[in-house]
């Protein structure tokens, strides 16, 4: 046995990989504090560029994908990933819906890389941005902008236990009340909390700021409730469809993620 | 082998332990150096483009975006910036509690660095998993610390990345005393981790390099260390206002490749801890004075390796200064009736119109200035943001062009493990600089 390698263990491999993002996402799971020991302690993590030298060159039992498909290259990558992977979680709305690296999409693509890069912008190769599951099929969505720490370690321990994970499919209205803030709309500001998935405790309300909508939207929104919204505060459509795109706008290309 | 007829080839793929991803390129034939280059290769994400015709007021939403870990330096910088755009004056206490953020964001990055980007190459380790083993307390130092930031952050702002409460005008949420009490407790519980961090840092060994550049920051008429606000300076003796940043940073396009970089009175300048702490050494906090001091760490310095240390000393005045500004709101209460509710200022609290307006503010990584320009109805038409990175690699490389010959001798894995930690040393942020990126395409 060559002297340099190490023993393997029975622990899951897990691996974290980010595409286009800030990697704030991974920076939450950083935040953890003393308890990423305890979760160290259950699993082996193989890949974590950011923080580690170290390289794996076996098949991942978990990837962790931050960020948005936004190039040929990032395409064939997670291509290559998704098919060394036995599960593949996206993490974050970059991942999960394109995010805010979706509002490129509003602009003619050759237009905006000029914009940025002036006569230059060829070289620096750009497609129209991409959530995770509109390039290859994803197992488990934590969604947010940043992922909200206690449901990262609710999908973990899904994905782990081969379990299935349902993304709350209510609006962060039903959280928000419970957290007994004052309705946004009241205050005479427009809000996606009606329209947006719970499953972040209502974090930005309970702040005091409005929902950005970053956890995506609701599959079936109380449609008379939102309607009532949409007449009572005489909400301008133009504005609405702008504060959705901030996040959500690459999921217009397809609804349909890859089987 | 004699330098003369050496060949070497190095290629270090995703450098690791950076923020984002960049490539470092060497190549030396029968000792000439054709190539020693650092590469940034993350993704474009086109902010500047995306931020044209929305509202002023999402601005800081949306950069803050552009790095999770700098995203409280982003959201401080467009804050400036929209507020000079829209002719705001912030509240004495609106700055008080934005200088406390800065603060947090200040330790929160830099013990990110120090621990667990640049700790492991001077204990002799890959990355710090292999740390949890061999200086388990050194780990849970850090991982504790960390906590603590991020904690007194979620207090303050909602969260570290991506803050909520942050926003155009002041806060939309305004600590509460036992908020502020919470935050000064958090801190004293972490006041010996804080003197064993800079007894750390005395141990930590680094390679002996000097190369004298620009060193450029921000610098101030006050008393106070600048960080949030004051006029763009240079240890050449070179002052801007900050409108003037055009011509601080002088965006060019290198003929060795298509990367734009930026100079000054030389031929690159150096911005971040080091530069900060060779033109304002003077201001720091008197413990951060005695923490330097402790260390023989003295201004000025021109060995880029010492930038880690020079984090630690901000470590120790941020910390102090926060905890003094705390102090200062517990003492005289915090006057809530400026909490704000603003969204995209439906309700036309802040008055609008057409202007230009710059930030010039320093973050962890060195100063970051962001231009908009908005029209009548507050939304965005040009946006322009100059990040610390950026202004960085142009010196990185002249660094590693001076390097490469005085350890040409060594083995290629030394060569290579003292150049990855250059570029570690200036603690890149890879994510916040590929939104202007400067790839260069070699072959």
């Amino acid at each position: 046995m060559p002297k340099n390698e190490k023993k393997i263990s029975n622990k899951p491999k897990v691996a974290f990989f980010d595409f286009a993002c800030c990697e704030g996402c991974q920076l939450q799971i950083a935040n953890m504090g003393e308890d990423l020991l305890d979760l160290l302690g259950v699993i082996d993590v193989v890949e974590f560029r950011e923080v580690m030298s170290e390289k794996w060159d076996k098949d991942y039992d978990v990837a962790m994908i931050e960020g948005s498909i936004t190039d040929h290259h990032a395409e064939e990558r997670i291509k290559k990933i998704r098919s060394r992977s036995k599960v593949l979680i996206a993490y974050g709305s970059c991942a999960t819906l394109g995010g805010v690296n979706g509002m490129k999409n509003s602009f003619e693509l050759d237009e905006i890389r000029k914009y940025v890069y002036g006569a230059g912008y060829t070289y620096f190769d750009s497609t129209p941005t991409k959530a995770v599951d509109q390039v290859v099929k994803v197992d488990y969505y934590v969604h947010g902008c940043p992922v909200y720490l206690p449901e990262v370690v609710e999908v973990l321990k899904c994905a782990l236990r081969g379990i299935p994970y349902s993304v709350p499919d209510k609006p962060v209205c039903s959280e928000c009340k419970l957290n007994e803030n004052g309705c946004l709309y009241e205050k005479g500001v427009v809000c996606l909390g009606p329209w947006t998935k719970a499953g972040c405790n209502s974090w930005c309300p309970n702040n005091g700021n409005i929902c950005y909508g970053c956890r995506g939207l609701v599959k079936n929104p109380a449609k008379n409730a939102a309607k009532n919204i949409i007449e009572k505060y005489r909400l301008d459509p133009v504005l609405m469809k702008n504060k959705f795109d901030m996040y959500n706008k690459a999921k217009e290309a397809t609804n349909e993620p890859k089987k | 082998m004699s330098p003369k007829n050496k060949d070497l080839d190095i290629k270090v793929e995703y450098v690791t332990r950076v923020e984002g991803h960049g490539n470092i390129v060497v190549d030396v034939k029968s000792g000439n150096i054709e190539k020693c280059e650092f590469h940034v290769v993350e993704s474009p994400r086109f902010f500047e483009g995306m931020l044209r015709d929305r509202s002023i007021f999402e601005a800081q939403h949306i950069t803050s975006r552009i790095c999770g870990i700098c995203s409280c330096g982003h959201t401080l910088a467009s804050i400036q910036g929209a507020e000079d755009a829209l002719g705001f004056k912030p509240s004495e206490q609106t700055i008080k509690l934005r200088k406390v953020l800065l603060d947090y964001e200040f330790l929160d990055s830099h013990l990110l660095h120090i621990y667990l980007l640049a700790a492991p190459d001077a204990l002799g380790a890959p990355s710090f998993v292999p740390l949890i083993k061999t200086h388990n307390a050194v780990v849970r130092r850090a991982l504790r610390m960390k906590k603590t930031c991020n904690d007194v952050c979620d207090i303050l702002v909602g969260r570290h990345v991506h803050p909520i409460s942050s926003i155009v005008g002041g806060f939309t949420k305004l600590p509460r005393p036992k908020d502020l009490d919470a935050m000064i407790d958090l801190f004293e519980g972490i006041r010996k981790d804080m003197e064993e961090t800079v007894a750390l840092a005395s141990k930590l060994k680094f390679p002996e390099f000097y190369r004298e550049t620009e060193y450029l920051g921000l610098v101030s008429d006050d008393e106070e260390y600048p960080l949030l606000s004051g006029d763009i300076g240079s240890t050449d003796g070179r002052r801007f206002a900050k409108k003037d940043y055009r011509e601080a940073t002088n965006e060019f396009v290198d003929p060795r490749s298509s990367a734009k970089f930026t100079k000054l009175s030389r031929e690159s300048y150096m911005v971040g801890a080091l530069a900060r702490f060779n033109l304002n050494s003077n201001k720091l906090h008197p413990k951060a004075k005695k923490a330097a001091k402790d260390l023989g760490f003295k201004a000025p310095d021109y060995n880029p390796y010492m930038n880690t240390v020079a984090q630690v000393v901000e470590v120790v005045h941020c910390y102090e200064h926060a905890l003094d500004i705390l102090r200062d709101l517990r003492k005289k209460g915090i006057n809530y009736s400026e909490e704000l509710v603003v969204g995209v200022n439906e309700k036309g609290h802040i008055p609008v119109k057409a202007g230009n307006g710059v930030a010039a503010v320093e973050v962890p990584r060195g100063i970051l200035f962001h231009n908009y320009e908005i029209d009548e109805k507050g939304l965005i038409k040009n946006a322009n943001c100059i990040i610390p990175t950026n202004q960085n690699i142009n010196n990185i490389e002249y660094d590693m062009m001076k390097l490469l010959p005085e350890i040409i001798d060594e083995g290629k894995e030394d060569i290579r493990l003292k150049m990855e930690m250059l570029v570690r040393a200036y603690d890149p942020c890879i994510s916040c600089s590929a939104h202007y990126l400067d790839v260069k395409f070699v072959e």
